[in-house]
């Protein structure tokens, strides 16, 4: 039955007041800055320019997107690649256990993720538990510095974002009717033509809507280039964090945080155009 | 079906791996926390002695004061905001495409623009940084994922039972207060309890809206200049408490919401 | 027909109705859901708003309840226009499809609540639950919550708590859909008798005619919004105003054919004086009302395709030149035994019969 009316426009009114007063606005007000030159001692003059926009597509800063939508898009792909097998696993297991691998599974996205980060620092540093163990086994050469390097900075974005991926491909695989599966077995698909052609397309829209998360979070990241790349080279958000905190440059800041905006957009708009053409009759029956 | 339901030996390796990627790094930092000499090259003893170190650490205290501060007033309101949000969209007549994106926007935000862009916010209206705009800023993500859980609870929702309570001479106020809050208070103390992890785990947005000096330092910036600094077995023995108190919170939540679901 | 049917079917039509329901209309936008449906509840009946899904029966009874607003009409109790009422207002309760019992709450929370809301004493609200714990026979489950109650337990605490005010009207929506087959006739039973106990008005929805006809005193039967019938269930089974209502209570034949200028009906091996203008259209007839004759008599020929055993009597399903599947109920005792493939003859009963003329094109 359909909800009954419980005058709604006054309940969600609070919350709706409270995210136009401090995101939307926040955040138009920012973007609009892009727009302006930038004041002496941080701030704006308000002069109406495209300068900035100009700027964050100029060679120097372009390098620093490329780089960033590289390693967004390597983290993307093995973050995939992983969790893919482990939502795999976890569908097909019994099914009294399958809240509880996923719980589990899950539980670490939610919690600190500075510390995660950090655990990788305590791992991978030059006197770290694996230079220790290498040395243990009887390698003899100087220790791997293994930190401050992108696949450092890829490997912490993809321990810090497997959890989320491992959740939507998995809920997509479990929404799969059975019966389909069976389908294909009865009309004589083996085990692998059957995942090729029946179950990995249909769980598609969840390996979407995973990448696509992993991807916006990665490129927008502040804190694992930072601790896990030492700052040797810039991401897109450190490149903002300078300007706001640093260089004092807010338009610019400002700017590079609406092609952000512009790229997550984008991709959610893609994510949900294809969730939508693969919403059809794929799901158990009620 | 035996195709899909079979126990499988590829399937458990599968998980095994993927579990152990996902906890032996932080059971190596639980495990060093107790190590006496508080270095990864050796074991020299099982230690209590670098939560001794916290405790004696003033900056650590006060830190760890102001993120609770921060994470039950962020909690309160959001819970609030973010349950009559849920209510209020699920029993819309009309869709409300542009509140339901609005609401969606907080959780795939990047954090570092929405940080920039309330630091720009509150500084052009000349509002003093501080714990306060800290709550202003996190009550933004909280109520999203607050709104996220209990909606999840009302997809399955007998609203049937509001209207038997208006029929059975409840007023408006009345139903709210005893039929359906009640009937929700799992949902609405889960999302609570994970609002309330996500506000105590949250470090950018804090660090751009807390504003400079150590006053309004929350304990994620106290640990991230720590482990800026170094390796030190006292981050350890933070981290493991905070990841531990995370943890607990969490399977709370979880149980709480596993509890009523259909 | 019971004493009390009868009474309530022979009613003069100035009997005073406790619901008088006024050209009650309901549009959802362009969708008209109910259109100016009128009809008189009389006192202590048990009266069922029948039809099949969608047809706006179930919209009528929360418009009764004061879950919606009519776009037209006025519904009139004891007199009083209850229209601008809002459902907490009204003297009306109704029971729930779902049954909606009020999950964090126990069986016994759930009979006070309607009390509470009255603020009744403490002391009067004890009692009164505990009497109607007895008579609804869930004593033993008063402290239960409702999920750890069955299906049955359900419908009567959501029966028993609608019933606690002492409602004027009991509204009931679908209230033994849920059920199973057996249940719910064993429900059938006693809701009825409770019904008369309690000595309220009940309005039933429902879209099973059988239970329609087994429990109304009076029936309504709605298509598409519109009221197309109002009257006991023997009136609509005998005399259906039309022939979609022939067809929804019970089982139904229809032969079509046309009727001459000499009043009898024709269809190809049947003819049957019917006192009518002439026209085409349908005959009908109940299978109850098709006599086989006994040997290969004059009468109108066909063959068994199926012979379908339900205990005391058999159906036979038997095709004819002038029908596809004629069924014919025969008793079981006195039937020789027919198998698929006999020829048998069939003789109508014209004073048994109806004929639908076909609409005016």
């Amino acid at each position: 039955m359909s909800p009954p009316d419980m005058k709604s426009g006054l309940l969600v009114t609070p919350a709706v007041a409270w995210l136009v007063i401090f995101m939307l606005a926040p955040c138009l007000l920012v973007l609009s800055y892009a727009f302006l030159e930038r004041g002496t001692w941080g701030g704006v003059e308000y002069t109406l320019t495209l300068e900035n926009i100009a700027r964050a597509f100029d060679p120097l800063y372009a390098r620093v997107f490329l780089t960033s939508a590289r390693i967004a898009a390597l983290a993307t792909l093995f973050a995939v690649l992983l969790a893919y097998p482990a939502a795999y696993a976890i569908a097909r297991a019994p099914r009294r256990w399958q809240p509880v691998l996923l719980f589990f599974a899950v539980l670490p996205f939610w919690s600190n993720y500075l510390i995660r980060t950090y655990a990788w620092i305590v791992l991978l540093n030059r006197e770290g538990l694996v230079n220790n163990l290498l040395k243990a086994l009887g390698y003899r050469g100087e220790p791997l510095s293994m930190l401050y390097s992108e696949p450092a900075v890829i490997l912490g974005l993809v321990y810090n974002y497997l959890p989320f991926v491992i959740l939507a491909i998995y809920s997509a695989l479990s929404r799969l009717n059975p019966e389909l599966i069976e389908a294909s077995h009865d009309l004589g698909g083996g085990a692998l033509r059957t995942f090729w052609r029946v179950t990995l397309p249909l769980s598609l829209p969840g390996v979407a809507a995973g990448g696509v998360f992993v991807f916006v979070l990665s490129i927008g990241n502040f804190v694992t280039p930072a601790l896990l790349g030492g700052g040797r080279f810039q991401m897109i958000g450190n490149l903002v964090y300078d300007q706001f905190l640093a260089a004092n440059d807010w338009p610019f800041g400002a700017a590079l945080g609406m092609v952000l905006i512009a790229i997550m957009t984008a991709l959610l708009l893609v994510q949900a155009r294809l969730a939508a053409r693969a919403g059809g009759d794929t799901a158990r029956p009620a | 079906m035996s195709s899909v339901r079979a126990p499988s030996r590829l399937g458990g390796l599968v998980l095994a791996a993927i579990f152990a990627f996902l906890y032996v790094p932080i059971a190596v930092l639980v495990l060093l926390s107790f190590n006496a000499s508080g270095l990864p090259t050796a074991w020299t003893g099982f230690s209590l002695k670098w939560y001794g170190a916290l405790a004696g650490n003033a900056n650590i205290l006060h830190a760890a004061w102001n993120t609770l501060v921060v994470g039950l007033a962020a909690t309160a309101i959001s819970t609030v905001l973010g349950t009559l949000l849920a209510i209020g969209l699920e029993t819309r007549r009309r869709k409300g495409t542009a509140i339901e994106a609005l609401a969606f926007a907080p959780m795939v935000i990047p954090d570092i623009v929405l940080a920039v862009a309330l630091l720009t916010f509150f500084s052009s209206l000349d509002i003093t940084l501080g714990l306060p705009t800290i709550v202003v800023s996190h009550v933004i993500f909280d109520l999203a994922f607050v709104n996220a859980v209990v909606r999840a609870r009302l997809k399955h929702f007998d609203f049937s039972i509001v209207e038997a309570s208006r029929d059975l001479g409840a007023g408006y106020v009345t139903t709210f207060r005893r039929i359906l809050l009640p009937a929700l208070a799992p949902a609405i103390i889960a999302g609570a309890l994970l609002a309330f992890t996500l506000s105590i785990d949250e470090f950018i947005i804090a660090f751009f809206t807390a504003g400079a000096g150590r006053s309004s330092i929350t304990l994620p910036m106290q640990i991230y200049s720590m482990i800026r600094f170094g390796i030190t077995p006292e981050v350890n023995a933070l981290a493991t408490l905070v990841m531990g108190l995370s943890a607990t919170v969490l399977m709370i939540s979880q149980w709480l919401n596993k509890e009523q679901a259909p | 027909m019971n004493a009390r049917e009868r009474a309530a079917a022979a009613a003069p039509p100035t009997h005073p109705a406790v619901l008088r329901i006024e050209t009650v209309s309901k549009a959802f936008g362009a969708v008209t859901a109910v259109d100016r449906v009128s009809l008189d509840i009389r006192p202590n009946e048990f009266f069922a708003l029948l039809g099949p899904s969608g047809c706006g029966k179930t919209t009528l009874l929360r418009m009764l309840a004061g879950f919606e607003t009519p776009t037209g009409g006025r519904i009139l109790l004891d007199g009083q226009d209850i229209s601008p009422l809002p459902p907490e207002r009204r003297p009306l309760n109704l029971m729930f499809q779902s049954y909606a019992l009020f999950p964090h709450m126990s069986v016994r929370a759930n009979l006070a609540y309607g009390l509470e809301m009255e603020r009744r004493p403490r002391a009067e609200i004890t009692r009164r639950v505990d009497e109607l714990l007895a008579t609804t026979g869930l004593s033993a489950l008063a402290d239960r919550r409702p999920d750890q109650l069955s299906g049955g337990q359900k419908q009567r605490v959501a029966l028993a708590r609608a019933l606690i005010k002492r409602p004027k009207v009991l509204l009931l929506d679908e209230p033994l859909g849920a059920l199973d087959k057996k249940l719910r006739e064993q429900m059938q039973l006693e809701l009825k008798r409770l019904q008369h106990e309690v000595g309220i008005t009940f309005v039933m929805v429902t879209h099973d005619q059988e239970e329609a006809l087994v429990m109304a005193d009076r029936m309504a039967i709605l298509r598409d919004g519109r009221l197309l019938q109002c009257g006991t269930p023997q009136e609509v089974y005998e005399t259906p105003v039309d022939r979609f209502v022939a067809d929804f209570i019970g089982v139904m034949n229809f032969i079509e054919g046309a009727v001459d200028p000499g009043g009898v009906f024709r269809a190809p091996g049947l003819d049957v004086p019917l006192a009518r203008p002439a026209g085409t259209g349908a005959l009908a007839v109940r299978p109850e009302a098709v006599e086989v004759l006994a040997g290969p008599a004059a009468g109108m020929p066909g063959t068994v395709l199926d012979v379908a055993y339900h205990g005391l009597d058999r159906v036979l399903h038997v095709r004819t030149e002038a029908a596809p599947l004629l069924r014919v109920r025969v008793a079981a005792r006195h039937a020789a035994e027919w198998r698929a493939g006999d020829a048998v003859s069939l003789r109508i009963e014209p004073a048994h019969c109806l004929f639908f003329p076909d609409p005016a094109p």
